[in-house]
């Protein structure tokens, strides 16, 4: 009897989780954070390119994306080095009644979920580690946003913001752009968020064709 | 001086720089008129000394907060396939040479470089076929390479987000 108790539970909870991911993934387009004023963006940046084209997108969005909460790997230098050029450089060309903007950033470093040679079994246990992570940080940001671009950081920090969705606590909007270097197929975090994202922006034709629910501006880096 | 500057970014790539030291490539380079070389070798176990290569003047570094001054003093940029260095050295409105490293897992890095091969805004090579490559390049079809439109994703989320 008892257990029989704790299976019903444990499958309804299940069934009520899955509704509510079902829910929160499909009524994204509904939410629209920036009415109501600022918008909180927490910006996964990964290495190298990934830093780069994220930047780029950033200095085309308005100050109303603020403040933006950026997560590096905590082995990427070369990531802090440009993000505090790019932060400088924004903060310069505002306005000077705008200057408190240019401390309006934060940088959180998490472990690296997957190096480029890394294996696939080594990789999973490294994501998990990054969830341990990734669920303190975006429950204490709570953004109305996740931008990402690709590097598996990217998985388990969107994981942590359909959570608070699903939980009711906040709608975290998730877009994802996929990098410019992918020309016919999408990277495996575009494969694991292309379902889960609200807003999917591919850069070639060719993807968009393949992918019907993604979208297609041309390039955007 | 006629300046060729090497980028491998955040990676590291020995093999390109044990190749673009070697004195075929070298020789290679000097025939096509190119003086200097300049070396970005990122976290690769080599950094070759500046004395290292007598027909060519060498200069090597890791990394630098910025490269662009490096990108703008180059008569051609020879890049690893990376996404940032590649749209980096076509947005400097440099001749690029993209040398794919067949190495790396899964080699999605070659879908870019291909493509951008195919629209004529690079050339490419591997290692192997790099000498060849610097021989034989004709640096004339390659066509502007436009930047990108970034405020057309800031236009589009504004609207998807409602931000006024």
């Amino acid at each position: 009897m008892f257990l029989e108790a704790v299976v019903f539970s444990v499958l309804l909870l299940c069934v009520i989780f899955i509704t509510r991911l079902y829910v929160v993934v499909k009524t994204g387009s509904k939410h629209k954070p920036g009415a109501k004023g600022p918008v909180a963006v927490l910006v996964v940046a990964g290495s190298g390119g990934h830093t780069t084209e994220i930047l780029r997108l950033l200095e085309s969005l308005s100050a109303a994306y603020t403040p933006r909460h950026y997560v590096i790997a905590d082995t990427d230098r070369m990531s802090e080095e440009k993000i505090y050029a790019f932060e400088s450089s924004k903060g310069q060309s505002q306005s000077q009644s705008q200057s408190q903007s240019q401390s309006q950033f934060t940088i959180c470093r998490i472990p690296r979920s997957r190096e480029v040679h890394q294996s696939w079994s080594s990789s999973v246990v490294s994501t998990l580690k990054a969830l341990q992570h990734s669920l303190p940080l975006v429950f204490t940001l709570r953004p109305d946003m996740v931008l990402c671009n690709g590097p598996g950081t990217c998985v388990p920090l969107c994981a942590a913001g359909l959570l608070l969705g699903i939980l009711g606590i906040k709608r975290v909007l998730i877009v994802y752009v996929e990098s410019i270097c992918r020309v016919h197929s999408l990277s495996l975090t575009g494969r694991i968020l292309y379902p889960l994202s609200d807003y999917f922006f591919v850069q070639w034709s060719s993807l968009r064709d393949r992918y019907p629910k993604s979208i297609f501006l041309g390039r955007i880096v | 001086m006629k300046t060729v500057f090497v980028t491998v970014g955040t990676t590291s790539f020995d093999e390109l720089i044990e190749h673009i030291t070697s004195s075929e490539v070298v020789h290679a380079l000097k025939a096509r008129g190119y003086e200097r070389l300049v070396l970005q070798v990122g976290r690769g176990s080599l950094l070759p000394a500046a004395d290292s290569c007598t027909h060519i003047t060498l200069e090597a570094f890791r990394f630098k907060d910025s490269i662009a001054e490096d990108m703008k003093q180059a008569d051609l940029i020879i890049s690893h396939a990376g996404a940032g260095s590649c749209l980096e050295a076509l947005g400097a409105g440099k001749p690029l040479l993209v040398v794919v490293n067949d190495k790396l897992m899964n080699n999605h890095q070659m879908e870019l470089a291909r493509q951008l091969h195919l629209d004529s805004h690079l050339l490419y090579c591997t290692c192997s076929t790099l000498t060849e490559t610097l021989s034989n390049m004709d640096l004339s079809v390659l066509q502007p390479f436009l930047p990108g439109q970034p405020k057309n994703f800031a236009n589009f989320l504004d609207r998807a987000l409602g931000v006024q």
